[in-house]
């Protein structure tokens, strides 16, 4: 009853496989969606480089992304990922459709954690004459440090539950896993064995995630 | 120094426009410390923003230092800005920088080398009375000690001016007047012109010389302190002043005080000098009047005294007008009221 035909050698491959996949994703998608979130602040109206048209584009454009389901997005953007990566299969295939998938999220989400940055602050800096960058990088960043990296957290945690549907394109990975050997052949041991590794996971990232947080915050 | 010329300022949202300023005209000196004072929605924020530009005029012009700020090119107001400094109700410090770091900022924005700014912050903390906080977090500092980092952090760049947006009136009794007393020792060491805004008359009455008066976005009364603490015209005004001088006579007294055939109430108004000479002494003595002080009340504003007094007067009409002409010509503000004037009064 508890036999398993998976080696744990494949385990292996798969925690291996999902780590990758989510450290790269995470890594280029962070470099994109943070400008992108910086820019949704700075160019919403009253910002401190208003910019009706850009805001107007930028707003829309993360929404519709942010709309489509993880799966159609895989498949919908195979051709874009042939053209980066030359292929359309495997883990580094699986990587473009999740930049894609947690870019606009990362987006928002650093959008939310500037927006929740006091205004007095930003009132205080634009009185001492500071340009837009001088706002950005001294006073609008350096507030919302702490709430940024739970922010990050909350992406990593999301990209994780993404990687599951990456093996459609055989990216393998842990939910991949589960999915192939232990939904669709049965294998409780392997459903079992995934979801304890995916907790352990999300666990640790989110206690990491809350440690960065409080300890750069510092107040 | 500061002036603003016709100024109007509108908002519209949804198409639907409020005027928070119509037609200020002000006129700042340097060396002044020049309070606005009015009731929240007056536009006194709108007011003071408009000096450092961190709102612009629908209509009109802003002059700082003889220069129209709305002539200025962005990065020109950027350096114009660096000349006036501001604090705030809620302080609006770094929480995530040090108080050091803090008072640095418009330095580091300024780009000075570490050393400079090193010496210039310490100095500051130390004229501020915050020494020793350099490397303590806001968040482990009073209301007060904070507001001494937004002052010290004001005068990093060494400006001309400082605007003050409602700085005490998140701060307790104490602590305000021990902010104003640093803001006045601000404007006499360093010749800084100061402007306070405030909804509390006891603030304009502490530090200030020259005062405005602000109601639906218009300036109602200006002038000197003595001269609109002593004289208020417009109800508002008198209001405003109401809360620092008290000027009528307590609701027991009315009650007990017998109108007796041929008494009549006085206002008597003393300034300066013949606040301090027993005027009321000289006139008992040389003429044949019975004297019934009712009310009195000396208040001191910009080191000169002003006195205030409700008597009444009771004696031969000859006799009273001798003693009336007495107090004039020694320089003592006369009026003649009824005393249903008192009735429902603020108390």
């Amino acid at each position: 009853m508890f036999s398993t035909t998976v080696t744990a050698d494949q385990f292996m491959q798969a925690i291996t496989d999902t780590l990758y996949m989510v450290g790269m994703s995470l890594f280029v998608g962070a470099l994109i969606g943070i400008p992108f979130g910086i820019l949704l602040v700075v160019t919403r109206p009253g910002g401190v480089l208003e910019s009706k048209w850009l805001y107007s584009i930028l707003n829309p454009v993360i929404n519709i992304i942010r709309s489509l389901p993880f799966i159609i997005l895989l498949v919908a953007i195979v051709p874009f990922t042939r053209l980066i990566v030359h292929t359309s299969i495997g883990t580094s295939a699986a990587i473009v459709p999740l930049i894609i998938y947690i870019a606009p999220y990362i987006g928002r989400l650093v959008e939310n954690s500037l927006l929740e940055v006091n205004p007095g602050i930003l009132e205080a800096a634009e009185a001492m004459g500071a340009t837009p960058f001088q706002v950005i990088w001294y006073f609008l960043l350096p507030e919302a440090i702490g709430s940024l990296i739970l922010s990050l957290t909350t992406a990593t945690i999301g990209l994780i539950g993404a990687t599951a549907m990456a093996g459609t394109v055989g990216g393998g990975g842990v939910g991949d896993l589960a999915i192939v050997y232990g939904h669709q052949r049965f294998d409780t041991v392997v459903v079992v064995a995934t979801v304890i590794i995916l907790v352990i996971f999300v666990q640790g990232i989110q206690s990491l995630g809350n440690t960065l947080a409080r300890k750069i915050r510092r107040y | 120094m500061i002036e603003l010329k016709d100024v109007y300022k509108t908002y519209t949202r949804k198409g639907i426009s409020n005027e928070a300023l119509k037609g200020i005209q002000l006129k700042v000196e340097k060396g002044d410390i020049f309070g606005v004072i009015g009731y929240s929605g007056a536009g006194k924020s709108t007011l003071i923003r408009l000096v450092n530009y961190l709102e612009r005029p629908t209509k009109g012009q802003v002059f700082v230092e003889g220069h129209d700020l709305g002539a200025y090119s962005v990065k020109e107001l950027r350096a114009a800005k660096k000349n006036i400094g501001m604090i705030f109700q809620h302080f609006n410090l770094l929480e995530s920088k040090k108080v050091f770091d803090n008072v640095a900022i418009p330095l580091v924005l300024l780009k000075k080398n570490k050393n400079e700014i090193r010496e210039r912050v310490l100095e500051l903390l130390k004229f501020v009375g915050l020494g020793d906080k350099a490397g303590s977090y806001p968040s482990e500092l009073s209301g007060g000690q904070k507001q001494r980092v937004g002052i010290a952090r004001a005068l990093a760049s060494n400006p001309s001016i400082l605007l003050c947006d409602e700085a005490t009136s998140a701060l307790d009794p104490q602590t305000t007047r021990s902010i104003l007393q640093l803001l006045k020792q601000i404007n006499a060491e360093y010749n800084i012109t100061v402007m306070i805004i405030t909804h509390e008359m006891s603030v304009i009455q502490e530090i200030c010389n020259k005062v405005a008066v602000m109601e639906e976005g218009r300036i109602i009364e200006q002038g000197s302190v003595l001269e609109v603490f002593g004289h208020p015209k417009h109800p508002t005004t008198q209001n405003f002043v109401k809360t620092v001088i008290q000027n009528s006579i307590t609701n027991s007294v009315l009650k007990s005080l017998k109108t007796e055939p041929g008494s009549q109430l006085y206002k008597l108004e003393l300034v300066g000098q013949c606040a301090s000479e027993p005027i009321i002494y000289q006139m008992i003595r040389s003429y044949d009047v019975k004297v019934n002080i009712l009310f009195a009340n000396m208040t001191e504003i910009q080191e000169t005294t002003l006195g205030k007094m409700i008597i009444q007067l009771n004696g031969e009409a000859t006799e009273v007008n001798n003693a009336l002409s007495f107090l004039k010509n020694n320089g003592v503000g006369v009026e003649g009221v009824e005393k249903h004037v008192f009735n429902y009064s603020y108390s």
